[in-house]
């Protein structure tokens, strides 16, 4: 489903972000990519995100090369892919009932689509009673569980999660790794990095190593190990 | 779709303008500053307008007839000079009427009434004053007078043209029209100019704010045009708020300023310019808001968008 072929990347200071990185995640799989900060993981899923080009190689979602596609079927793209960030990234402005509209507007959907779908979600993510309350009302965790609600409602193909845990505490953390493996369990593939050992050891699924841009392991239900 | 997505984008440019309070309170105040300059601009042109033509109404060449041709002569005369293309308007004053706006102007000084009491003619002639359409054209005129009346022999019908006296106080006034048009389109360009770099500049900060918002509208896959319209209605509605509250704010300015400015410049009110010419200022201030406000807006989001894919 998802294939990175000989995927480097080199900024124009000559770091070297991949190197030959070959990778591929097959559909339903839930991955965790491990490694170091500066080790690729966040460069990774940009590549997939297409929000990095890479400087050799190519990177494949299904049978489209992504970085061949125009602007366009990159947004086509990305709503197929739900990403949920460490910081949250909610807008602002928009109370947690818009911020989850927002990405199924985004995707063409209709007003009755939006009235029946968004409150399913918040029941999902256990936050029904927060529709209209604003991102800065709202605790870390609970943010997170409002962008992983913006993250599923379109009943994407993958989601994509860069260090989700990053800046939640362990009770926090535990709740937002339940609802993507549940979400998984559902038939979504995850793909997620993170540095929490515990979680790795806790899911007990793929975990890919990465170090200064390249995999250094491939565990089909590995644990932490650096 | 189109619709919905339109009914969208409006809504959601007013709950961004409603929602960023005190970023949109600045841009509306910068906003305030650009249209009251431009509407300034436009004030100032009409006290310049008006000014000059005064001006320009004030002056005349007055052709003084010598007080032995009778009245058929002149008034042929009247005739040839109001055919020159250059000529606008020609008075006709008779000896008797001459006579009278003399005695009028000198009614103070006894001496000279007392002077013409004792002389048992009449000693002015008649006049002619013209006016030409424009001021550059007195020179043309004064030279038809010239080749075809020449002044001082014993013939002529015409004594006198004062055009020589006047000849600087024409050239000068028409240096000031001259350099009063050019520079004043200048200024107001410079104004305008400014004053929409400045606006430019503060929705472009105001956006500055919004750049992650950008960034995420992009990674949940909003298209481009979905991004930046409700950003570009916002705008709008900077341009709309500011051009009421710039109209609101006209009328007591103008109100007090014009009655006291009036005497300055020919008794043009600015107040009543204002009633007068609302719905010219109007749209001017209004469409002039809303475009700066659209465009500078659409400049700012399409720097973020351009960065992403």
């Amino acid at each position: 489903m998802i294939y990175f072929e000989k995927v480097s990347k080199i900024y124009f200071d000559n770091t070297k972000a991949l190197d030959e990185v070959t990778l591929k995640i097959e559909p339903n799989e839930f991955v965790s990519i491990v490694g170091h900060s500066g080790a690729g993981k966040t460069t990774l899923i940009k590549m997939l995100l297409a929000e990095e080009t890479p400087t050799e190689g190519n990177v494949y979602f299904g049978s489209l090369d992504v970085h061949s596609l125009n602007k366009k079927k990159i947004n086509k793209l990305r709503r197929k892919i739900g990403t949920i960030f460490q910081d949250f990234r909610l807008l602002p402005h928009k109370n947690v009932y818009e911020n989850i509209a927002f990405a199924m507007e985004a995707a063409g959907k209709t007003d009755e689509e939006i009235a029946a779908d968004v409150p399913h979600v918040l029941e999902l993510v256990d936050l029904p009673k927060k529709a209209w309350n604003f991102p800065h009302e709202l605790s870390g965790g609970e943010q997170q569980r409002v962008a992983i609600a913006r993250a599923i409602v379109n009943q994407p193909d993958v989601i994509v999660a860069d260090e989700p845990t990053g800046n939640l505490d362990p009770l926090n953390a535990y709740d937002v790794v339940q609802i993507l493996k549940k979400i998984n369990d559902l038939g979504t593939t995850v793909i997620m990095t993170t540095h929490n050992k515990g979680i790795i050891d806790e899911i007990g699924k793929r975990v890919i190593t990465m170090e200064d841009g390249k995999i250094i392991r491939d565990d089909a239900s590995g644990r932490y190990a650096i | 779709m189109f619709w919905l997505n339109f009914k969208r984008i409006i809504r959601s440019g007013f709950v961004n303008f409603w929602r960023s309070g005190i970023v949109s309170l600045s841009a509306i105040l910068v906003m305030v500053v650009t249209l009251f300059i431009i509407s300034s601009v436009i004030f100032g042109g009409a006290l310049l307008d008006h000014t000059l033509e005064e001006l320009k109404d004030r002056v005349d060449v007055n052709v003084n007839i010598s007080t032995n041709v009778i009245e058929d002569d002149v008034l042929a005369l009247k005739t040839q000079i109001e055919n020159l293309p250059e000529v606008a308007q020609v008075e006709y004053v008779s000896s008797e009427e001459a006579l009278e706006r003399y005695k009028e102007r000198h009614a103070d000084d006894q001496k000279i009434l007392a002077a013409l009491d004792e002389l048992e003619e009449n000693p002015l002639g008649a006049v002619l004053n013209i006016k030409a359409k424009d001021t550059s054209q007195y020179e043309s005129i004064q030279l038809f007078l010239e080749q075809n009346y020449p002044e001082g022999q014993t013939d002529s019908i015409i004594e006198n043209v004062n055009y020589a006296r006047k000849e600087a106080a024409i050239n000068s006034l028409n240096l000031i029209i001259n350099t009063g048009e050019k520079f004043g389109t200048l200024l107001t360009a410079i104004f305008v100019i400014l004053s929409v770099i400045i606006t430019l500049n503060t929705i472009r900060l105001a956006m500055y704010i919004s750049r992650d918002e950008i960034k995420v509208m992009n990674l949940v896959g909003a298209n481009h045009s979905y991004i930046s319209g409700p950003f570009i209605v916002t705008g709008c509605i900077y341009g709309i708020v500011s051009a009421i509250f710039v109209l609101i704010l006209l009328y007591p300015i103008t109100f007090y300023i014009g009655p006291q400015i009036a005497p300055i410049f020919f008794d043009l009110n600015l107040f009543s310019y204002y009633v007068s010419n609302f719905g010219q200022l109007f749209l001017i201030l209004f469409v002039a808001g809303i475009v700066i406000g659209a465009i500078s807006s659409l400049l700012a989001v399409n720097r973020y968008l351009k960065k992403r894919k």
